[in-house]
């Protein structure tokens, strides 16, 4: 068991999600940075979908129950254990009563905190992921919060390190076309693939909004709701992009102009406010 | 193949993963549905219905083949469903239902009757899980959203907007207009399926007596 002793911003229990409800208007959600939960997952020897601690803005501390193996992944952080500073992105073995804290990030938003064996909270819908934006599955960890830590079934892996990716100023990830592209002026198109964005401050698990020129359309008709994916972007009516994040809404009644491919959707997961972001059309 | 077939479809991109199946109106987005429900493709991992498209989620690339068929496919009537429909017992008791009636140039008696004299049929999920968007198979009214969205909805809120009608299956803020109120319970997570309402469920509202 894991005894939550002190939380930062905000600390979530996250594994891949629920994907198969959307269509009965249930997010996916699941960890924001899927990368980063695969990473800690593999560093301690878990399958790669099973449920960690997702930690906004670091501040967590925690105190292990009994002896286990503990990985931190995700954005570049450091570790305290017992108040002695340790590495993250390697796995790490702590005894029964060990205290750890994650420290914030220095640059990013979000790490992973995995624990060999898995969180083993009661999974609703197939999912021990929380999600925000509908109340379901586990709430955000309290202090006094105690969570059960499953059996592993897979072999430890050696040490190992998998270092955190050192951060990319601006962003630069890739675009392709979404359904509504064509509702865009050519201007707007050429605008949003070339402009620096700045990351608002609007930003959380269900997307993130972009400042910039505001981008103008062609077709002004309103646009009946339609699904929506991760990493879709759509424009609202001031023009300017949101970015979806795992715990989007299932539909949504705007254009999208085009969609960031899932790996690159981990690193809009990881931009504060006022990071910039550049949008490259991949195919157009 | 017949030539006097027409494109009436439109398959529009969606990212690496996905395309949208852009139909004709919400009942051949309904009998798309209907349709890829029985040729149960394995490139086809997900169906999410928006009012008149259906989101199609893929494990692989479509086959140019099917890709062609589910445009210009005439796809069977929907079955009938209507033995189906699932009943709602509502009190009209809802804090706009005068205000909304008087804005129509209606009585309460006149709009409660257009609520329950016709069936409505989900067309799409969103807002909140449960959250059914249902569509008026017979007459249709055109009802503006609130200017100001309430705060807090309570559960089970029976509401009009737009054309639309739905329930409310969890307290939250929202937008329609509030025209009743029922108990029954849309959205269980511990139930097999969790949502009373899926899309091309269709729903009968009648009128509780206080």
């Amino acid at each position: 068991m894991i005894i939550v002793e002190r939380t930062g911003p905000l600390a979530l229990i996250e594994d891949l999600g629920r994907a198969g409800y959307e269509d009965l208007g249930v997010s996916p959600s699941g960890a924001a940075d899927r990368s980063g939960l695969r990473t800690a997952n593999r560093l301690v020897g878990n399958p790669e979908d099973v449920a960690a601690i997702e930690i906004l803005l670091g501040g967590l501390l925690v105190a292990a129950g009994r002896p286990m193996w503990i990985a931190v992944a995700g954005a570049p952080t450091t570790l305290s254990i017992n108040d002695r500073p340790d590495a993250s992105h390697q796995p790490v073995y702590l005894r029964a009563g060990d205290r750890l804290e994650v420290q914030a990030p220095r640059n990013g938003l979000r790490n992973y905190l995995a624990v060999r064996g898995g969180i083993e909270v009661p999974a609703v819908l197939g999912s021990r992921s929380a999600d925000l934006l509908a109340g379901l599955g586990p709430a955000a960890l309290r202090p006094g919060d105690q969570l059960p830590v499953g059996r592993s079934t897979l072999p430890q892996p050696g040490i190992d390190v998998l270092p955190a990716r050192p951060a990319e100023r601006p962003l630069r990830v890739r675009l392709l076309p979404g359904p509504r592209t064509d509702w865009f002026t050519d201007a707007a198109l050429d605008s949003l693939g070339t402009q620096l964005w700045r990351v608002g401050s609007d930003v959380d698990r269900t997307g993130v909004r972009l400042d910039g020129e505001p981008l103008r359309r062609r077709i002004t008709d309103e646009l009946p709701s339609e699904g929506l994916v991760r990493g879709a972007v759509q424009v609202p009516p001031s023009g300017l992009p949101i970015v979806f994040g795992s715990n989007h809404p299932v539909t949504g009644g705007y254009p999208v102009i085009g969609v960031v491919p899932d790996a690159d959707c981990d690193r809009v997961a990881q931009l504060r406010p006022g990071d910039g972001l550049r949008l490259r059309w991949s195919e157009r | 193949m017949p030539h006097d077939q027409v494109v009436t479809r439109r398959l529009l991109p969606y990212g690496e993963s996905a395309r949208l199946l852009e139909c004709q109106d919400l009942d051949d987005s309904q009998r798309m549905a209907q349709w890829l429900s029985v040729q149960r493709r394995p490139e086809i991992a997900g169906v999410v219905p928006g009012a008149r498209t259906l989101l199609l989620r893929l494990t692989a690339p479509l086959p140019a083949e099917l890709a062609r068929t589910m445009i210009t496919i005439e796809p069977e009537p929907l079955r009938a469903r209507a033995a189906e429909a699932v009943t709602i017992d509502v009190r009209y008791d809802g804090a706009d239902l005068a205000e909304v009636a008087d804005g129509l140039g209606l009585s309460t008696e006149e709009l409660i009757t257009h609520h329950t004299g016709q069936q409505w049929v989900v067309a799409f999920c969103g807002f909140a899980p449960g959250f059914g968007y249902l569509a008026p198979t017979g007459p249709e009214l055109r009802v503006p959203r609130r200017s100001t969205p309430r705060t807090r909805v309570p559960a089970g809120a029976v509401a009009i907007a737009d054309n639309w009608s739905a329930i409310y299956p969890t307290a939250s803020p929202g937008g329609w207009q509030l025209i009743g109120s029922t108990d029954v319970r849309l959205f269980d997570v511990t139930a097999d399926p969790p949502a009373l309402l899926s899309p091309g469920t269709r729903v009968q509202f009648r009128r509780l007596t206080p």
